[in-house]
C-alpha cells in the first residue's frame, strides 16, 4: 500500500527573506509607527510569520487538499450525517452576485429578490413539516434545537406553567440533552425497548406535569421508524407537553409523511444533511425551525413577511418573540442552497430522495447483515446500525479497526460507537446519491476486511500520513500550537 | 475490595456500606465498556446527593457518561487521586478507583440492591 506523506508545515518550510511579493518603493513619505498608533498598542516585536515563495504555498495547499477524504472523491457512509452529494448547480447559483454580494444593511427595497426567496423558503419548510410558522435564523441544527426549546419555554412561561423537564430517548443525538440543559431544563433519559424503539412503559412512568417537551428523532438513530409516535404525541398532549422532532433524519421521510401530521409541535431541519447545504467544515450552517401556530408568536424576530402590496419586508413586530438568535437573517448562503435544492427537486423529487435513501440503506444492509449482525433487525429506514461485537469476540477485530481499515481501501469510515446503546456499533448511511455498483463494492470490502490479519488491522490505516493517534493523550494534553524545534 | 461483597445498581455503580458511610464506584464491566478514560468529574465534599440523580461524569474517548447516585446522602470524602490519574479507575475499579464516600440517610436501602451474582446475570442478559 502506498503511504501518503504529511507535508511540512509552512512554518517549517519558511526561510528568512524568501518573500512572495517584491513591493516597489513607496512614494508615500515614511512616518514613524508610533506617530500613527499609540505606543501602548504596538507589539514589542514583529510577528513571526512564515516566509515562502508563492509556488511553495500553492503546492503546500494543493498537496494538503489531496489528503482530504471527501464526498466528491470517495463514498462517505457516515451514519447520522447524511453525507449525500450536493449538486454543483446549487453552489453556482449561490455564488451569483445578485445574491452573494448583498449587504444586510442595504435598504429593504433593494433586497426584494433575496427576501422573496427567504419568504418562499419559510413557506416550503412549513409545508414539508406540516407546521405553521418558520424561523430561518438559527445558524446550525443544534442552535435550532436550543431555539425551539427556548420558544417552548417562552410559551409555558406565558401560560404561567412552570415545567422543568425534557424527556429524551437514550438513542438520541448528544445535542438533545445539551440543548435541554442550556435552555434551563433537566434532561430525563427514556430507555429504548428491545426493538430499539421508545420504551413506552418507561415513557409513561416519566411523563408528568413537569414534562415540557419530549424530544424525538424519527426515524431514530438506529435507523428505525417509531410507529408509536402517534400514541406518544397523544399521551404527551393530554399532559400539556409538546412533541419536538429532531429533524436530523428528515432525509428518510421527506414528502412521505409530514411531522405535523404525526403530532409534532416543533422541529428543526439540518439543511446540510437534507437540503444540500455544505457538509461540515465548521460552518457556516443553518438550522431553521418550524412550529405550530400557537408557538409562532415566540419565534425569533424578525420574520420575513409579505406585505399586502406584494413586497417583502423583515417583520420585527413580534412582541412575544424570544429575540434574535443570530445576526441579520441567518446564514443566507446556506438557506439559498436549500431553496435551490427544494425547488429543483420539487415535491415528487423530494419524495424520491427519501425512497432511494431508504432503498439504498436496505440493499446495503441485506448485502452485509449475515456477517455484521444488525442489532435491531427488520427493515431499516435511511441508515442501519450493524454490530461488530461477534467479530470482536471471535477475531479480536473491533468496530474501530474496521473503520480505520476502510480508509486504506478508499472509503470514508462509517460512524462507530454511536448510538451508545449498540455495542461495537457501525452506523452506515449510504444516502440516495450512491449507485448500486458503489454499494456492492463497499459491501465486498466490508466482507473482505474481517478475513484480514487482526494485528495488521489494529495498526490501520497504513496509507495515511497519520495512522492511529493516541486519543487519550490527544484529549488530555492536546498540542494546539506549533513550537519551533518541538 | 472483593466485588462479591458489593451491591450494584442497574446503571453500573457499586456500593460498599460500613455503618452509615457508603463507598461508591463503578463496575469493572462499565469501565471496560467506556474504553479509554480521559477525565472524571466528581462532586465536592458536602454536596447533597439525591438517589437516582447524576452526581458526576466520566469521559472516555468514546463518550461522556453520567454517574448516578445509588443512595441519597452527603458527600464526606472524594477520591482526589482519580482527578490526576483516571487510569486508576480502569486498573482497579473495586479498589483504588473508588469515587466518593457518602453519609447515607437510609442505609437500609442497600439491602434491596443487586448483589454481585444478580448484577452479573443482568449484564449477561443485556449482552444478548
Amino acid at each position: 500500500m502506498y503511504k501518503l506523506d504529511q507535508p511540512p508545515l509552512l512554518f517549517e518550510s519558511s526561510r528568512l527573506g524568501r518573500s512572495t511579493a517584491i513591493l516597489p518603493d513607496s512614494d508615500v513619505p515614511d512616518r514613524p509607527l508610533d506617530a500613527i498608533l499609540p505606543g501602548a498598542h504596538l507589539a514589542s516585536q514583529a510577528p513571526t510569520l512564515p516566509e515562502l515563495a508563492e509556488l511553495d504555498v500553492v503546492r503546500h495547499y494543493t498537496n494538503l487538499s489531496t489528503l482530504n477524504m471527501a464526498i466528491d472523491a470517495n463514498f462517505y457512509p457516515l451514519g447520522s450525517c447524511t453525507m449525500k452529494y450536493n449538486p454543483k448547480r446549487n453552489e453556482r447559483l449561490a455564488g451569483l452576485p445578485g445574491f452573494a454580494s448583498q449587504h444586510p444593511y442595504q435598504d429593504e427595497s433593494t433586497l426584494q429578490g433575496l427576501l422573496q426567496l427567504l419568504f418562499e423558503l419559510q413557506e416550503m419548510l412549513a409545508e414539508i413539516a406540516g407546521l405553521d410558522a418558520v424561523s430561518l435564523q438559527p445558524a446550525a441544527g443544534a442552535q435550532g434545537e436550543l431555539t425551539a426549546l427556548l420558544v417552548a419555554a417562552a410559551y409555558f412561561k406565558d401560560r404561567g406553567d412552570r415545567r422543568t423537564q425534557i424527556l429524551i430517548p437514550d438513542s438520541a443525538h448528544g445535542t438533545n440533552p445539551a440543548s435541554a440543559h442550556l435552555a434551563g431544563f433537566e434532561a430525563v433519559t427514556i430507555k429504548s425497548d428491545a426493538r430499539g424503539l421508545v420504551d413506552l412503559a418507561d415513557f409513561r412512568s416519566k411523563l408528568s406535569d413537569e414534562t415540557a417537551v419530549f424530544m424525538m428523532t424519527n426515524p431514530n438513530t438506529v435507523g428505525l421508524f417509531d410507529p408509536q409516535i402517534g400514541t406518544i404525541a397523544q399521551l404527551l398532549h393530554e399532559r400539556g407537553g409538546l412533541l419536538y422532532l429532531d429533524g436530523a433524519n428528515m432525509n428518510a421521510i421527506l414528502g412521505i409523511v409530514r411531522p405535523g401530521d404525526m403530532g409534532v409541535d416543533l422541529m428543526h431541519y439540518n439543511p446540510h444533511k437534507t437540503f444540500s447545504g455544505p457538509h461540515g467544515g465548521g460552518g457556516p450552517g443553518a438550522g431553521p425551525i418550524a412550529v405550530r401556530d400557537f408557538l409562532g408568536p415566540y419565534l425569533p424576530a424578525p420574520i420575513v413577511a409579505r406585505s399586502d402590496d406584494g413586497t417583502y419586508r423583515l417583520d420585527a413586530d413580534w412582541p412575544k418573540s424570544i429575540g434574535r438568535v443570530r445576526s441579520f437573517f441567518g446564514n443566507t448562503g446556506v438557506l439559498f442552497r436549500a431553496y435551490c435544492y427544494i425547488r429543483s427537486q420539487g415535491p415528487d423529487g423530494l419524495k424520491s430522495v427519501a425512497e432511494h435513501a431508504v432503498l439504498n440503506a436496505n440493499y446495503l444492509m441485506q448485502l452485509v447483515k449475515d456477517l455484521y449482525p444488525v442489532h435491531y433487525p427488520g427493515r431499516c429506514m435511511h441508515e442501519f446500525v450493524a454490530s461488530a461485537r461477534s467479530i470482536a469476540r471471535e477475531k479480536g477485530i473491533r468496530a474501530m479497526d474496521i473503520a480505520k481499515a476502510l480508509i486504506d481501501r478508499n472509503f470514508h469510515a462509517p460512524t462507530v460507537y454511536f448510538p451508545l446503546i449498540v455495542p461495537e456499533a457501525i452506523m452506515i448511511e449510504p444516502t440516495e446519491t450512491e449507485n448500486r455498483e458503489t454499494l456492492e463494492q463497499f459491501a465486498r470490502v466490508l466482507r473482505e476486511i474481517v478475513d484480514e490479519n487482526p494485528a495488521t488491522l489494529h495498526d490501520a490505516p497504513h496509507t495515511t500520513p497519520i495512522s492511529r493517534p493516541d486519543e487519550v493523550k490527544a484529549t488530555k494534553t492536546p498540542v494546539l500550537k506549533w513550537q519551533p524545534g518541538a | 475490595m472483593d466485588p462479591k461483597s458489593l451491591r450494584f445498581t442497574p446503571t453500573h455503580e457499586w456500593v460498599s456500606l460500613q455503618d452509615d458511610v457508603a463507598t461508591i464506584g463503578i463496575s469493572k464491566f462499565a469501565v471496560e465498556q467506556l474504553s479509554d478514560l480521559t477525565m472524571i468529574e466528581l462532586p465536592a465534599i458536602g454536596a447533597k446527593l439525591t438517589a437516582g440523580k447524576a452526581f458526576g461524569e466520566v469521559e472516555s474517548v468514546k463518550s461522556v457518561s453520567d454517574i448516578y447516585a445509588p443512595l441519597a446522602g452527603e458527600v464526606v470524602e472524594v477520591n482526589n487521586d482519580l482527578r490526576d490519574n483516571v487510569q486508576l479507575l480502569s486498573d482497579d475499579p473495586y479498589g483504588k478507583g473508588w469515587l466518593i464516600r457518602l453519609r447515607v440517610q437510609n442505609p437500609g436501602a442497600v439491602a434491596s440492591m443487586m448483589d454481585h451474582d444478580a448484577y452479573e446475570k443482568m449484564v449477561a442478559e443485556d449482552a444478548h
